[in-house]
């Protein structure tokens, strides 16, 4: 089953929401419009190896971009490892003390996220999952959690536009916390004073003026929130849709006259007869 | 005698006119005519006004199924095919996402209309690019007690099952309802 489209219709955050909640395993290749061609490895639904440019990156050239380690040393540990693959830098660096493991861990860990939150304000870019296909053996890999990768990542959002269709009018719109666990998530301080307004009676534009926010604001806390799925959008108690009511109101009369069991015996001779179509 | 009637709506050439003659007992009325305008030139005809197909289960009882009009300046039609339905498909070109946005809108526009029963129908899924059902009910937050069905149009079995699935909720419901 493929997964292809264009960042244009299905955005990063909805992309990466997506690869979370169906705990994907796989590649994700975006081409790039402006900038160079970004690949992303997913296992189970978590983010283990980011590339931009050339999926064959060595290790010792993430470090320097990562501020690791300087050209130099990149240069000297490249000419006397001899099969350059990442466990053989790693060992390297570490036996010669150059680095700290967790200094690798830290330098990889924020070129993936450099990487990926850019694709954030990427406004479009062709993309193509490719279901279980993982890195070569020998790549390093650390694995992250994508619901801090989507919340931090829709912060970045800055168009307004995007946030505006997602959520048009925050007067008739509530929030309802979901059941996901809050607790493994990174919220920021706004994160949790909307959070501690939510109520099934209030809008999120109460919510905002409870909070002192603009409505860019809340729509981009909102939104993130909404993306990594941590709350839904619901309609605050007591709201009425005002098309609702006459349709219902129609179908009512039509049925008047027919007893609930009359109206099932309807049902069920449909089903007999669309099996026998 | 007594007519009921289910609606199958969706983007522009998700498959609706496809889905209703596959399963209707008269050719279809469908008001097509040649597409004009080049943006939407995806293929070579378009619903205008609506499709309408018919099955008829006796003397007393006959089902219709209305297609909606694809094009967005035909959108005065949903409510007027709305009106009085028993529940609707929800159909989804599921090779193009750039009609998932849409496709999302026409369900809450059609659930604004009428608290009736639904299902969604991942159409096309004999293509290879096709997104699957379950990555579909996650693209468009469809709600975890709504079906997403796999479906061909192009295939009467397949069709029918989308159908039942449809009559099933609806059952559902009712016996819900008295309880
Ligand atoms: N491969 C494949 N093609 C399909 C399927 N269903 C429909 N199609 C094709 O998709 C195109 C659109 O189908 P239509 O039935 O005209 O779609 P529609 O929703 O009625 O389109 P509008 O009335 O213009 O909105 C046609 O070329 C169909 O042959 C399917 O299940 N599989
Ligand atoms: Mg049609």
């Amino acid at each position: 089953m493929a997964l292809k489209g264009n960042l244009r219709d299905f955005n990063t955050s909805q992309l990466l929401n997506l690869i979370n909640l169906a705990h994907k395993t796989g590649k994700l290749t975006i081409d790039g419009h402006d900038s160079q061609g970004v690949v992303l490895y997913f296992k189970d639904g978590r983010l283990i190896r980011a590339s931009q440019g050339s999926d064959s990156k060595k290790l010792t050239d993430i470090l320097v971009q990562a501020g690791k380690l300087s050209p130099d040393q990149a240069h000297a540990v490249n000419s006397r490892v001899p099969s350059n693959t990442d466990r053989a830098i790693g060992r390297y660096l570490l036996e010669h003390r150059l680095i700290s493991r967790d200094d690798i861990i830290q330098g990889v860990k924020d070129y993936m996220l450099n990487i990926v939150y850019d694709l954030f304000t990427w406004k479009e870019g062709n993309f193509v999952f490719e279901q279980d296909v993982l890195p070569d053996g020998d790549k390093l890999v650390i694995p992250l959690n994508l619901d801090n990768v989507i919340l931090e990542g829709s912060r970045r959002i800055q168009e307004s536009e995007k946030l505006y269709e997602e959520l048009p009018d925050l007067g008739s719109i509530a929030l309802k916390i979901t059941d996901k666990p809050l607790k493994d998530v990174k919220l920021t301080q706004d994160d949790w004073r909307v959070i501690s307004h939510i109520h099934p009676r209030n809008t999120v534009k109460q919510i905002a003026q409870n909070t002192n926010m603009d409505e860019f604001q809340i729509r981009k806390i909102v939104y993130g929130m909404l993306q990594a799925g941590l709350v839904e959008l619901v309609r605050p108690d007591g709201f009425v849709d005002r098309r609702q009511t006459p349709a219902y109101e129609r179908r009512e009369r039509r049925g008047v006259g027919q007893t609930p069991a009359e109206k099932r015996s309807v049902v069920t001779k449909l089903i007999e007869r669309i099996k026998r179509i | 005698m007594q007519t009921v009637k289910m609606v199958i709506t969706g983007p522009f050439s998700a498959g609706k006119t496809q889905f209703i003659s596959s399963v209707s007992e008269i050719d279809v009325v469908t008001t097509e005519r040649k597409i004009s305008s080049d943006a939407e030139r995806v293929k070579e005809e378009t619903t205008v006004a609506m499709d309408f197909g018919r099955i008829t289960v006796d003397d007393d009882l006959v089902l219709y199924l209305f297609g909606t009009p694809g094009q967005r300046r035909f959108d005065f039609m949903w409510e007027i095919l709305a009106e009085g339905m028993l529940g609707f498909v929800v159909l989804i070109d599921s090779v193009r996402p750039e009609t998932f946005r849409e496709a999302k809108h026409i369900l809450e526009v059609f659930r604004g209309y009428a608290e009736t029963p639904y299902v969604v129908a991942a159409n096309k899924q004999d293509l290879p690019d096709a997104w699957s059902p379950e990555d579909l009910r996650i693209a468009l937050k469809i709600d975890k007690n709504i079906k997403v069905l796999p479906c061909v149009a192009r295939d009467k079995e397949s069709v029918k099952n989308v159908l039942l699935e449809l009559l099933y909720s609806i059952l559902e419901r009712m016996q819900n309802e008295e309880a």
